[in-house]
């Protein structure tokens, strides 16, 4: 089954997104009716995308475009043989394909299909890749993770889950160590000058640090947002929101104007919309600083593929027992340093993790440094696996081993 | 390294089990074959079911993976289910959860034995008749013989079904602990109640309305016999919202020793919120709680050696490997793991120190517990666990 598709459908698309869509409606026709709204949910927002999205857009188009009608026929049969109930095609698939592919995942979980999606889009995605391969990037990839400040001591066995990957540094020397890596990733973008491949997180204040080409987002820096999404939140459930569905749907729709961001200049949009997708689609990112930093950079490298990003976690507000929030006492909000470095601790290997789905993987190299301390890990093509090293090292060696 | 993406789901679905055996092997220096491994308790006769005999449900409405909870890694972290509750018990490494990832639905489908398929975040009945429903109907039992504790509003309607011929009639109180908690505080005007009463983790910024049947805060502090205020003052004692369930199956288990009681635990899914130490510290405490409960069942003269414990995870959640997924923090892509968990069974006529590798369905609790009390799951879709009967 395929969809009706006509011109007026992108009439509320801005307008890269339009022309896009436009350009290929006659592809669009022929595709199924399950996949379509998919891809066009990725259309849809053609003009906030990063240039890596916009790549990945237009090579699905092209490949999709190159294929004869029984190669593409065959290509989805997986999704011709979902069974969809026919309310489905009601919901405005076109001006809001977000709201129909979460229709669509409400409706194959329970009728038993989701594990036969998930095959469908498997099998499509793998074909996109045979045909038209990720290109290497441009320099090596490089993360970076600053984790654990303000925490004085700490008995929490750090970097257990990067062990068997790389080298273990027990006997670094702190002094500086920000400011070398921050003046490092400065270097790398103003090496490799292209917007949006270069970034710098910060789950509190950032530091001082200028290149046109680095890009940067702090916790702090969001926080009139975050408030002002808080704000939207309480009044829409004070005014009745329907359910947790609708409360999502709310949010999915939510432009960045409305929260306070400022969307001036084509590459200011894009952050802007980038940052209201962290909060509004984030889970945890609107209280804590911790999921904040790790969602960031997942969702930096799925989507921007950068080629450097340096996190800094910084201490994340403490959950409150039951008790205290019994007790009435309204107290300032206290911070959970300790707490903060375990959840760094994961949220590194998390982002470590998704670096390396990315091209040029192999190449690619990542720091994780204790902040202030001794401790640092580093995985990278020119250093041996599971091994520890006490030799005394300072921030400036250990970049060099990153290639 | 062997990626576990590029396995086939039942492969990972066994070797999830297989390394909870290498595990259990390696802690008690003995191979976990139940031939060598039971100790002289000697099972029940099928269909010998004492009216006496009690059971309780403990589930984990936010699941667990064997990396913080069985892998060596993790194994710190449940000191209590490891070294206390296991060598009392029969565990099932392999519990695989076809059905829908989501808490209510898939505790919904936990008692009745079904997948069920409704909207996890509608307010609804579960489609198929509850296990407290077949016990109620057919032993004839009075409502106060079967409860369920549960941790947020979503579950209020986990007692009964809307099957034909079952029904509220039939169900079981549901206590909602939260809910009276804030009906109790509804006159201060200070505290950060919202931040304590959220109802899902899943949607930390919402909190549903309640349905369907109420009781009223003095009602719930007379089946409790106790005051409100007594309430509350233990309550401020409590740390945690599961604390405060595990208190009030305390009260109900003195006051009305029910022979069916299902606790579920809701500590553990604030993984939704992406803090692995607050998971890591909900799983300890779970961990803590549920010898708790088992200390309990010993002590109490009604439950003591007349009791089943079953404890399990609804599910899984997300392993760090899957794409789709954000490991740890959610059970959204139906990956292998996030379907694959475990079982603990305790009490009299079940085998101590006892391993089953193969794999079965949390729909077959209904018809076990069934087969125990001596009620009939006609139109539960699970078998009876021969190793507990």
């Amino acid at each position: 089954m395929q969809l009706p598709i006509q011109v007026k459908h992108f009439k509320g698309y801005p307008p890269e997104a339009r022309h896009v869509a436009t350009s290929h409606i006659e592809l669009l026709r022929k595709l199924p009716a399950a996949f379509t709204p998919l891809l066009l949910q990725q259309v849809q927002e053609y003009d906030w995308r990063f240039p890596a999205e916009r790549r990945d857009i237009d090579r699905q188009l092209t490949f999709l475009e190159s294929l004869s009608d029984a190669d593409r026929r065959r290509l989805f049969t997986g999704f011709e043989q979902l069974q969809l109930p026919a309310h489905l095609m009601d919901v405005k698939w076109a001006s809001s394909p977000v709201e129909f592919s979460e229709q669509l995942a409400n409706y194959l979980w329970p009728t038993g299909q989701i594990d036969a999606f998930h095959e469908a889009s498997s099998t499509y995605l793998k074909a996109v890749f045979a045909a038209m391969p990720n290109q290497p990037p441009a320099a090596p990839r490089l993360g970076i993770a600053v984790i654990g400040k303000g925490v004085e001591r700490n008995s929490y066995p750090l970097f257990r889950k990067f062990r068997t990957h790389g080298m273990h540094f027990t006997d670094v020397n702190p002094a500086h160590g920000l400011k070398t890596l921050l003046a490092h990733v400065a270097d790398r973008a103003a090496a490799h000058p292209s917007s949006f491949d270069h970034w710098y997180i910060d789950g509190g204040h950032a530091e001082p640090v200028s290149n046109p080409f680095l890009t940067n987002i702090s916790y702090s820096g969001l926080e009139p947002n975050r408030l002002a999404l808080l704000r939207k939140i309480n009044r829409a459930i004070h005014n009745g929101i329907a359910g947790p569905k609708a409360l999502l749907s709310l949010l999915h729709k939510l432009q960045p104007e409305e929260i306070g961001f400022d969307t001036a200049g084509q590459n200011g949009a894009i952050v802007s919309h980038f940052a209201t997708s962290l909060l509004t689609s984030g889970s945890g990112t609107q209280i804590f600083s911790t999921s904040f930093v790790q969602w960031t950079t997942r969702e930096l490298w799925r989507r921007a593929q950068p080629l450097t990003i340096l996190a800094r976690f910084a201490p994340r507000q403490r959950q409150r027992p039951m008790n205290e929030l019994l007790s009435g006492d309204e107290q300032t909000v206290e911070m959970d340093a300790p707490g903060s470095l375990i959840d760094a601790d994961m949220g590194s290997f998390y982002m470590w993790l998704d670096q390396q789905r990315l091209s040029g993987a192999e190449e690619a190299s990542f720091l994780i440094w204790f902040e202030d301390h001794h401790e640092a890990f580093v995985v990278s093509p020119s250093l041996p696996r599971n091994t520890e090293s006490n030799s005394r090292v300072d921030m400036h060696w250990l970049l060099a081993q990153t290639g | 390294m062997t990626d576990p993406w590029t396995l086939k789901a039942s492969e990972i679905s066994e070797s999830v089990s297989r390394s909870r055996r290498e595990f259990l092997r390696s802690l008690t220096g003995a191979a976990c074959y139940r031939s060598s491994f039971s100790i002289s308790v000697p099972p029940s006769t099928p269909g010998s079911h004492s009216p006496k005999r009690r059971a309780i449900v403990v589930t984990f409405g936010g699941g667990c993976r064997d990396e913080e909870t069985f892998m060596p890694q993790g194994q710190q972290n449940i000191p209590h289910l490891l070294k206390e509750l296991l060598p009392q018990g029969t565990f099932f490494t392999r519990v695989e959860n076809r059905g829908i990832l989501g808490h209510y639905v898939a505790t919904a489908s936990l008692a009745t034995g079904v997948y069920e398929t409704f909207d996890n975040f509608a307010s609804v009945p579960p489609q198929s008749p509850t296990v407290f429903e077949y016990f109620r109907r057919d032993l004839r039992r009075p409502s106060s013989d079967a409860w369920v504790v549960a941790p947020s509003n979503g579950f209020n309607r986990i007692g009964s079904s809307d099957a034909r011929s079952f029904g509220p009639g039939y169900g079981a109180h549901v206590v909602l602990p939260k809910r009276f908690l804030k009906q109790a505080l509804a006159s201060r005007t200070t505290g950060d109640y919202a931040r304590l009463l959220q109802d899902n983790y899943e949607t930390p910024l919402f909190i549903p309305q309640i349905e369907g049947s109420r009781i009223s805060l003095h009602e719930f502090a007379e089946l409790l016999n106790l005051s409100v205020k007594d309430f509350v003052t233990h309550a401020l004692t409590l740390s945690s919202p599961d604390e405060l369930s595990l208190y009030v199956a305390k009260r109900l288990m003195r006051r009305y020793a029910p022979h069916l009681l299902w606790i579920t635990l809701h500590d553990m899914d604030i993984a939704h919120a992406g803090c692995y130490s607050l998971y890591i510290e909900a799983i300890q405490r779970t961990d803590r709680l549920c010898r708790e409960i088992w200390r309990t069942i010993q002590s109490e003269p009604e439950y003591a050696g007349k009791t089943a414990l079953f404890i399990l995870p609804d599910f899984g959640r997300d392993s760090d490997g899957s794409v789709g997924g954000n490991g740890f923090q959610h059970h959204r892509t139906g990956d292998a793991l996030s379907r694959t968990t475990w079982l603990l069974a305790l009490g009299p006529g079940i085998h101590e120190n006892s391993v089953v590798d193969r794999p079965v369905e949390p729909l077959d609790i209904v018809p076990t517990l069934g087969a125990l009390l001596g009620f009939d799951p006609r139109m539960a879709r699970g078998k009876p666990l021969s190793e507990l009967l």
